[in-house]
């Protein structure tokens, strides 16, 4: 574990002491799978965020891909009556195929990360409010394929199945990630990507290829929660996510910079965005606060750790 | 300035240096690649500060603080690569960071007052160029211009000029020399930094010779000839002690097999000349030059790092397709670049990690590292090359360069390559690291690779390498074998 994963672990105890203690509801079984039920849905695509901000890239299309791969999910199960896993395997397709869309046009046009995920941000969203004509959409009682909704709704062994399938998912990530050869390169690449592409490293592919991981696992939580609000506007849902999944990384230790994170940090980062919202509600502060509550919350922890960081530093001298 | 020195971490840059200027003299300043002449300058520039020697302005001492205090003293510095902001136009140029204002609480920008002092500066030294052209527009010889205007701006009396005709066409540098002499009729003192030895016997009232940090000389006008020159920067001495050392080792009876050929690749910095070199099994050659001459470019060019735009290839006579490092390195063709920090190491990863970087899946099954297994490949190749540091699992970043650079060599060391070039493997590494260094090169080659050593460092290219190609603006000007390669020869090469 880096010092890093220590600082935001032990962050997230003291919040969750503090919450255990202000509210006797936050421990109560139906909470907890509610906050955990958020957990998973939200941590499975800040991981895929957190890849390419380890590239010292950044992917804002989030949000609209959910949106997006949302309406389509509804219309191929609802109105086209595709196969659940049809459906299922052509949303993870999407998901991916534009996430390697984005990879080519940062690595062999050379555009900046921020402006093509960006543009997917508007463009996704555009989409998915054209092809639903701005009608919200859902899948009704889902006859047929009930099994799809217990991936969102359903439970195993009173673990929600969102935390369970983030379970998966971030064991996978962190193999990847730290263990790969693949994430070794990543990591090379975000920290000195001049000196990589001297040591032989397909700079571009590796590059890609974390777009595309990106993708895939957007496709994955906008699956889940599709399934989970059974309703998807088009013009709101999703609206924000790409802003939590970036939150997320940063605060579970990745540099914008590139080069740095670690899969259970952005975990944890996950898990700390979704109890902070849980305590505006269980401590009756108005809903309306509650992302200056994330905000607040956020600088203040990043304040003290450049000030530690400081001191230590200073401490050397 | 008066017995001026400077020593950094592991070297004496400058070592009770003595220099002068008179008002409407132009002095140049000669020496080979880290002789001290740029640190001296940097000095005078405030930069740098000296350990000690004192600067005497007009005779009244003083202490140069900063790059601000310089300007302050009317000393104004144009370097090689010309700091202009590319957005901006002309007169934003001139006067970036002391722009005219309107009078009046805003304090806005005054552009009409700006355009007019600037088109004022300009005629001055007789530079047709609208005050409003945008600076990304010009060529690097009106540039050079603007940044003339620009230390005219600052009424510069002391002018100190770093290589500025390193990127100029003839003509364009006969119109400089023009200005040159313009200036210092009216009395401004110029210090002229150039390796073309040519242009000094044409513009300077004197030269000062540097070598090794230390006054190797000065020649008056008069007396400015280019073999004196070359005499002064590599010094006498070198000549007797170098042809005692160790000759070639000839293999007796067995023809030389050629393994790498470089065949009439041109690179993107000289686009209009072809270079070639030869290099055979078990062989070191040198290349040497001076900086600029296109020697990294060329070694990038092959390693597939920098464009080739035309020309082969070939190792062990077969044309090679290298269009990424990673074709290179697939076929055997290593480079330990010269920008250690920047583009060999990773700086804020491991030494193992650094180690095993372009061979990691050497150690992995289905993707996923063994990491016993890398971890026991690197602890070998450290302790093979005696890398010093704690661990192997400490940031490359805490190491010295020296160390730093044997981490980069570990890394192909692994791959068995059949041909590497090094780019300035030993600058700023310390003369224990620095031998280690060479005796690792001379193993490669002994090992049958082809070994290229691209050093500015003269010394080290006669002590080192078998053969010398030499280089100068983009061309191979002559490879000269081991009875002939003497500092005096490769210096009279590299100026040409």
């Amino acid at each position: 574990m880096t010092r890093k994963d220590a600082v935001i672990a032990l962050l997230l105890t003291v919040l969750c002491a503090v919450m255990a203690l202000a509210s006797p509801q936050f421990l109560s079984v139906p909470n907890l799978q509610n906050v955990s039920r958020l957990v998973g849905t939200y941590g499975i695509f800040s991981i895929g965020v957190g890849f390419v901000i380890v590239t010292g890239g950044i992917d804002l299309s989030v949000g609209s891909m959910c949106a997006l791969l949302g309406v389509l999910l509804s219309m191929m199960l609802v109105e086209w009556h595709w196969p659940a896993t049809v459906a299922l395997a052509a949303a993870l397709i999407i998901g991916a195929g534009l996430g390697a869309a984005h990879g080519v046009l940062v690595t062999r046009l050379r555009l900046q990360p921020f402006i093509v995920t960006l543009c997917g941000l508007l463009l996704y969203r555009g989409a998915a409010r054209y092809i639903a004509r701005d009608s919200t959409k859902g899948f009704g009682t889902g006859e047929g394929f009930e099994w799809v909704r217990l991936l969102a709704s359903g439970s195993l062994g009173g673990v929600p199945m969102p935390f369970v399938l983030l379970g998966i998912v971030a064991v996978a990530a962190w193999l990847l990630l730290h263990r790969s050869v693949f994430g070794r390169h990543l990591v090379a690449i975000g920290r000195n990507e001049e000196a990589a592409r001297y040591a032989g490293i397909r700079t571009k592919a590796v590059v890609a290829w974390a777009y595309v991981i990106s993708g895939a696992l957007t496709a994955v939580s906008a699956i889940i929660i599709a399934f989970y609000t059974n309703s998807i506007s088009p013009a709101s849902h999703g609206n924000f996510y790409e802003l939590y999944a970036i939150a997320a990384a940063v605060v579970g230790g990745c540099s914008l910079r590139g080069g740095e994170g670690s899969i259970a940090g952005i975990v944890m980062g996950a898990a700390l965005l979704q109890v902070l919202r849980n305590l505006v509600n269980l401590l009756d502060i108005p809903g309306s606060l509650d992302f200056a509550v994330m905000g607040a919350v956020i600088l203040l922890g990043a304040m003290a750790d450049q000030i530690v960081a400081w001191r230590s530093r200073g401490a050397e001298r | 300035m008066r017995a001026i020195a400077k020593r950094f971490p592991g070297v004496v840059a400058l070592d009770r240096v003595d220099f002068e200027i008179a008002r409407g003299e132009i002095v140049a300043l000669v020496g080979e690649n880290g002789a001290g002449k740029s640190t001296l300058m940097k000095i005078v520039a405030g930069v740098h500060r000296p350990d000690s020697g004192e600067i005497r302005l007009d005779g009244a001492a003083v202490t140069i603080d900063g790059p601000g205090g310089a300007t302050r003293f009317g000393i104004a510095v144009i370097y090689q690569e010309l700091e202009m902001i590319d957005t901006l136009d002309v007169a934003g140029n001139i006067f970036l960071g002391r722009e005219p204002r309107r009078a009046g609480p805003l304090r806005l920008l005054d552009r009409g007052r700006m355009e007019q002092l600037a088109t004022e500066l300009l005629s001055r030294i007789g530079a047709a160029i609208a005050p409003r052209t945008s600076v990304s527009r010009l060529s690097t010889a009106q540039q050079q211009l603007v940044a003339i205007a620009r230390a005219l701006s600052v009424d510069a009396r002391i002018l100190i000029l770093d290589e500025p005709t390193a990127s100029l066409g003839s003509e364009d540098a006969e119109r400089l020399f023009g200005v040159l002499h313009e200036l210092r009729a009216r009395g401004t003192a110029i210090v002229y930094i150039s390796h073309r030895l040519a242009e000094i016997e044409i513009i300077a009232d004197r030269a000062v010779v540097l070598r090794d940090g230390r006054n190797a000389g000065t020649l008056m006008r008069s007396e400015i000839r280019r073999d004196r020159l070359v005499q002064l920067m590599v010094g006498r001495t070198l000549e007797s002690e170098y042809a005692s050392r160790r000759a070639a080792p000839a293999p007796a009876g067995e023809p030389r097999r050629p393994r790498l050929q470089i065949d009439r690749v041109r690179t993107a910095r000289y686009p209009r000349v072809e270079a070639s070199l030869t290099v055979y099994r078990g062989e070191v050659l040198g290349i040497a030059g001076l900086i600029g001459a296109g020697r990294s470019e060329l070694a990038e060019a092959v390693c597939g790092i920098g464009p080739r735009l035309s020309g082969r290839v070939l190792l062990d006579d077969v044309p090679l397709t290298i269009a990424t490092p990673r074709d290179a390195i697939r076929n055997g063709i290593c480079l330990v670049p010269e920008d250690r920090r920047g583009r060999g190491v990773i700086g804020a990863m491991s030494v193992r990690e650094n180690i095993t970087l372009p061979n990691l899946a050497a150690f992995a099954r289905l993707g996923l590292v063994n990491r016993r297994a890398e971890a026991a490949a690197a602890r070998e190749i450290a302790a093979n090359l005696t890398v010093k540091a704690t661990s192997i699992d400490v940031a490359v970043d805490t190491l010295s360069g020296g160390n730093q650079q044997k981490v980069v060599l570990g890394r192909w060391l692994a791959l068995g390559p059949r041909a590497i070039l090094f780019d300035e493997p030993t600058q700023g590494v310390d003369v224990g690291a620095k031998a280690e260094i060479h005796r690792l090169i001379r193993r490669l080659a002994d090992e049958g690779a082809a070994v290229v050593l691209i050093s500015s460092d003269l010394e080290e290219i006669v002590a080192e390498c078998d053969r010398v190609a030499v280089m100068h603006d983009g061309r191979v000007t002559g490879v000269l074998d081991r009875p002939h390669c003497t500092p005096q020869s490769i210096m009279q090469l590299a100026v040409a």
